[in-house]
């Protein structure tokens, strides 16, 4: 048992948090709420090699482990970056598992294009609203039983939605979505899809478990400063209280994140069902966290010029791009219990 | 990272489960429900004999060569059989304290008859005026000669009843602050003055109220210095129990999960059917292995030398608070199968009581979990002031 981060993880961990912290201000943030994207902070983290450092080196990727990812994916929520990580790196997870798929890699690698995950199976040739869409050249799909990249033709535009969170949501139909390119068939598509899935969910809460640390971060510092009846609202117990449970479940979501990432890294075989679990904890626990620190601003939290609002508003939005949870809780369910008969 | 945790007592768990298939009265189990006693008198008298409670304890008091690595293994096998050996944990945390603060005098007279399993110590501290402000016993100790004259009431005494000593906080000089006036005596509980009744809870233990009138403690077995009782109390706060984990059997959550897969659910077909049990079931699970990691995070935490205090209220404040929301989830899962009941050592019992009313008894004694070894008020607290750096919010004193 070693629930440290190694030598070389914080390292990454100290570059990437500082690249964030530049590259993603609050300023940075708020003018990206638009299209749900920073095109000039993707540039960076294409020349540091991040949209591919999950890919194999044989490939031109970094080789990162999925541990080393959470690592990123971390800072990333820290400062609620406006780039799709999760559905970029998961999106570039399968087309690296075909031969179809290499060439864009590259691309990727490159810089040339910005692959999204549609976590959905397309219905009547439709995926629904897809985060990281609107910014996206390539989303990867599972039509039937076959996956698919798809793209658009040149001139052709994916429409951000506006919504909550930012997330560069477009509906996927294949209508605009033409030009296709299969992967994988069969079951060995479903299959890579499903796999896919999962590490996305892995890596969304640690998106969220970065969100929900700085949304502490905000809560404590502020009830620090702010004053009320002649002292900081801090010395309230009733405060202290809702920061403390909230302070314990992260710190179980932030465990529980690390160990999802650790049982994908070791092929596991609660991989999967701890996906699952990371992913619901990680989102539930970031919106407890936001919300409570967002409601001891007071009015000032309710207001568009505090930062507290953009964390409240993403830890609901990125993990609902997969759908409403029960779907997610009834799987997990399955998981744990429907072998146990 | 590397969540596997190792079995630090992998090569004693097989020697373990056969110490307790030959001297474990599986009849004990059943004798604990129905008296409340987490305490078993005979299990204590041989593991003294043999052996196992000195294990690990130094020669010149007490100890013995039995590996201690073989004693905690079976110490949790007796866990994983049902049995709670309270009366050990006590002993265990105020042998510690006194080998740590004690006089030559008090160290011999005391840890090798606890080590024997001849003398069974209590814990004093909460009186019925105070339990979380601990340090606003009331209880008093006046100095008389060589002895000490002690008058007061304890409250929540558990194990009283079949023990030997009660180790007693309490009050030897008015004139200082709170936390400055305390002493610490370990007081036999068959001395004259010493009255033990019991009081009985919602989750069937026995604990007691006890009162002391005129009891007489020599100086000798005053532990501690003289208005030292605050430290002395920090010292026994650190000698926690070993950290390694104990084996397992299936969760509460996973022995419903399997009934549900075969109870007849509303409509025909099994409970586990429903996609609502399935969501709520899925949530427990998620609750129970947060509880786990906090908890490896603490064992971690001691595994490198250092003080799991933050970690060791939020496991405490997590788990108990989850024990909760289960009980309240699980019995609503069960409907009316819920409400029936076990009823120990009065040959009672709802027949077909599913899972043998383990969710009813979870329901029943769930409150104790965040009331008992610091309420979660008092976890809060810790995990606001250090961790967070909040202000301390209770009045100085
Ligand atoms: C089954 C059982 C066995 C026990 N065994 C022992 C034993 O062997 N020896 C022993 O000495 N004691 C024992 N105890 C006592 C136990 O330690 C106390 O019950 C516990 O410390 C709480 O004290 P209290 O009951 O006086 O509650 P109080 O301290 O009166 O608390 C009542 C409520 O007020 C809240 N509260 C108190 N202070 C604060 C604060 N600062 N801020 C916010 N809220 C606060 C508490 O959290 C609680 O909810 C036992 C208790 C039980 C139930």
């Amino acid at each position: 048992m070693d629930l440290a981060l190694t030598g070389d993880q914080l390292a990454l961990r100290e570059s990437v948090a500082g690249l964030f912290a530049e590259q993603a201000t609050p300023e940075r943030v708020r003018a990206a709420e638009a299209r749900g994207h920073d095109a000039a902070l993707w540039r960076v983290l294409v020349q540091s090699g991040v949209p591919t450092m999950g890919v194999p080196e044989e490939l031109g990727g970094g080789g990162a482990t999925v541990s080393d990812l959470v690592v990123v994916a971390i800072e990333a929520g820290r400062r609620v970056a406006p780039v799709d990580l999760p559905g970029a790196w998961a999106a570039a997870h399968l087309l690296a598992g075909s031969p179809a798929g290499h060439g864009l890699v590259g691309a990727v690698g490159a810089g040339e294009v910005l692959p999204a995950l549609a976590l959905r199976p397309l219905r009547n040739g439709s995926a629904g609203p897809v985060a990281g869409a609107a910014a996206a050249d390539v989303v990867v799909a599972l039509d039937g039983d076959e996956l698919v990249a798809l793209s658009r033709p040149e001139g052709t535009v994916a429409e951000p939605l506006p919504d909550l969170a930012a997330a560069a949501l477009a509906e996927v139909s294949t209508a605009v979505w033409s030009q296709r390119r299969v992967l994988a068939t069969g079951a060995a598509a479903v299959r890579a899809h499903a796999d896919a899935g999962s590490l996305w969910r892995v890596l969304t809460a640690a998106a969220l478990e970065g969100l929900r640390q700085e949304a502490l971060r905000l809560g404590v510092a502020y009830v620090l400063d702010r004053h009320a009846f002649g002292v900081p609202i801090a010395w309230f117990q009733t405060v202290q209280h809702r920061l403390a449970d909230v302070a314990t479940a992260g710190d179980g979501a932030e465990l529980l994140v690390h160990e999802a990432a650790w049982a994908r890294d070791t092929g596991d075989p609660r991989a999967a069902a701890l996906a699952r679990m990371a992913f619901l904890f990680a989102a539930r626990t970031a919106q407890e966290t936001a919300a409570a620190s967002l409601h001891f601003h007071g009015g000032y939290g309710y207001t568009l010029e505090y930062d507290v609002q953009l964390y409240y508003r993403r830890a609901r939005g990125w993990p609902l791009a997969l759908g409403a949870p029960r779907h997610e809780l009834r799987a997990l369910a399955t998981d744990l219990f429907a072998g146990a008969a | 990272m590397d969540f596997v945790e190792s079995d630090s007592l992998a090569q004693f768990r097989t020697a373990a489960r056969e110490w307790a298939d030959e001297h474990v009265d599986p009849g004990w189990v059943e004798l604990e429900h129905a008296t409340g006693t987490h305490h078993n008198p005979d299990l204590h008298a041989l593991l003294g004999r043999q052996g196992l409670l000195g294990a690990g304890w130094p020669a010149a008091y007490g100890g013995t060569d039995v590996d201690p690595g073989l004693a905690l293994a079976v110490f949790q096998e007796i866990g994983a059989r049902g049995l709670r050996m309270d009366g050990w944990v006590t002993t265990e945390m105020v042998a510690r304290t006194i080998l740590a603060v004690a006089t030559e005098e008090a160290r011999q007279a005391i840890v090798p008859a606890a080590l024997r399993g001849e003398v069974v110590i209590v814990l004093g501290y909460t009186e019925p005026g105070s339990g979380s402000d601990v340090a606003a016993a009331r209880m008093r100790a006046v100095r008389d000669g060589d002895e000490w004259v002690v008058n007061g009431s304890k409250m929540f005494t558990s194990t009283a009843h079949v023990a030997t000593h009660v180790f007693l906080l309490a009050r030897t000089n008015t004139e200082v602050a709170k936390h400055r006036g305390l002493t610490l005596f370990l007081a036999r509980l068959d001395a004259p003055g010493v009255e033990v009744q019991p009081v009985h809870t919602l989750g069937g233990q026995r604990t007691n109220a006890t009162f002391y009138s005129d009891v007489r403690v020599p100086d000798a077995m005053r532990i501690g210095d003289v208005d030292g009782g605050w430290g002395v109390m920090r010292v026994a706060l650190v000698h926690e129990r070993g950290t390694a984990p104990a084996p397992g059997g299936p969760t509460l959550v996973q022995r419903v999960a399997a009934w549900a897969r075969h109870a007849p659910g509303d409509d025909g077909g099994v409970l586990f059917d429903d996609p609502a049990v399935q969501e709520e079931l899925a949530r427990l699970a998620v609750d129970d292995e947060v509880s786990r990691l906090l908890a490896l995070k603490v064992r971690w935490v001691a595994s490198t030398g250092g003080m799991p205090g933050i970690e060791g209220s939020m496991a405490k404040l997590w788990s108990s608070e989850a024990e909760q929301r289960r009980g309240a989830v699980l019995t609503d899962l069960l409907g009316e199968q819920a409400l029936l009941r076990v009823e120990h050592g009065t040959g009672r019992g709802s027949g077909g009581a599913p899972l043998d009313g383990a969710v009813e008894w979870a329901y029943r004694k769930a409150p104790v979990s965040t009331i008992y070894g610091g309420t979660s008020e008092v976890q809060r607290e810790i995990v606001a002031e250090r961790r967070l750096g909040l202000p301390r919010s209770r009045p100085a004193g």
